[in-house]
């Protein structure tokens, strides 16, 4: 048995961290779960339905499909973002005057909040006056992100890669930046090449930051609202309307509160136990 | 006291999170009996303390409530059955 402390006293410094989450998250999740199993028409008027939502959107078709376009994309982006963001964290230099410069650039990105970047995205690419549209078009493909759904796909993928690859770079730097230099001059001697230096010590060593930043790709583009919503607003039909944008047009577009609150409780599951599986594999990485 | 209509409160929703929170007081108070929740080692070769078990065990139910309710429908008697197993499993080797 581990030793174990024995002041308690520095629990209240908890105390209003556990008050400010009660606030902004607790009671509002309270909330959520009562409203999932009710029917209401406003007017703060509801009537007891039981588990009846949970089995309508379990067995929605139109939930499966939003769901497996989340899981798409979010499979998409991350097969994308992370190989991506390893190889721009090896290029970029290691000392001198142009690291400042990288770092400020990858950073640049980061910076610009959601709705600018699915604004900027959705002018940048329309096909008649946006400079991707005509380019894409020019080259002789039939581009129309506002119609095709593939084009639809192919430019919030591409935004979503140009807004956040570099949160992975980031952290992939920060992860190449700590390892010792005797780890790459003992690897010298031993005359190993550029992939066994890369797979043997660079790829183990970043594993912590790498297991961070997929989990917070996961977590963003899971959640994924703002861009796509501005982008395309769900369209062409619904191809890209992904789980959070599904949700937010049956609460608040059809102001079916008790079915979107059942939703949202599914969906708040499905985060909860990718967020432990991630945390457990951390932990247990740490642990070793 | 506080107007919480705006909250919609049902007695099943209200008895959900009475359950949830006494299990959480309830571990406390077993700590506070008997210490022993420091981490070991589980079947799945998890470090898990009580906290975690409880976690894993409720997270599971919700799981396993979901699932019952996709495959089965209600009534719900199987998923309670399935669960307080799983739980008890959960608590015993996990």
């Amino acid at each position: 048995m581990a030793t174990k402390s024995t002041n308690q006293k520095a629990w209240f410094f908890v105390v209003p961290v556990i008050i400010l989450v009660a606030f902004n998250a607790l009671i509002p999740l309270m909330t959520v779960v009562n409203y999932s199993v009710q029917e209401t028409f406003g007017n703060n008027i509801f009537f007891f339905e039981g588990v009846k939502w949970f089995e309508q959107v379990l067995h929605s078709e139109r939930f499966h499909a939003s769901l497996l376009r989340q899981l798409s994309f979010t499979g998409i982006i991350l097969a994308i973002e992370i190989p991506l963001g390893i190889a721009i964290a090896l290029a970029m230099p290691k000392k001198g005057f142009w690291v400042s410069v990288c770092l400020v650039l990858m950073a640049l990105p980061l910076l610009i909040p959601w709705n600018v970047v699915g604004a900027m995205w959705n002018i940048f690419a329309l096909p008649d006056i946006g400079l991707l549209g005509r380019i894409i078009n020019g080259i002789g493909f039939d581009y129309n992100f506002t119609q095709n759904p593939t084009a639809a796909w192919f430019t919030t993928i591409l935004m979503d890669v140009w807004h956040w690859t570099s949160l992975v770079v980031l952290l992939a730097y920060a992860g190449l930046s700590s390892i010792p230099d005797a780890y790459f001059q003992a690897a010298k001697i031993d005359g190993a090449g550029a992939w066994a230096v890369f797979r043997h010590i660079q790829l183990p060593k970043m594993k912590r930051v790498l297991t961070i930043a997929i989990l917070l790709r996961f977590m963003d583009s899971f959640m994924i609202y703002t861009e796509p919503f501005v982008l395309t607003g769900g369209g062409p039909g619904n191809t890209t309307t992904f789980l959070s944008i599904d949700l937010v047009k049956i609460a608040l577009g059809q102001f079916d509160l008790g079915p979107a609150a059942a939703m949202s409780l599914i969906y708040f599951l499905i985060v909860l136990l990718v967020c432990w599986v991630f945390y457990t594999l951390m932990m247990k990485d740490e642990a070793q | 006291m506080f107007d919480l209509t705006w909250m919609a409160w049902t007695w099943p929703t209200a008895a959900f999170f009475i359950f949830i929170f006494s299990s959480i007081a309830l571990m406390g108070l077993w700590e506070w009996k008997s210490p022993g929740g420091a981490p070991r080692r589980g079947i799945l070769g998890l470090d898990t303390t009580r906290g975690d078990r409880l976690f894993i065990t409720i997270l599971g139910s919700a799981f396993i409530f979901l699932g019952w309710l996709a495959l089965m429908g209600t009534p719900l008697w199987g998923a309670v059955v399935i669960s307080i197993g799983y739980g008890i499993a959960v608590f015993r080797w996990v």
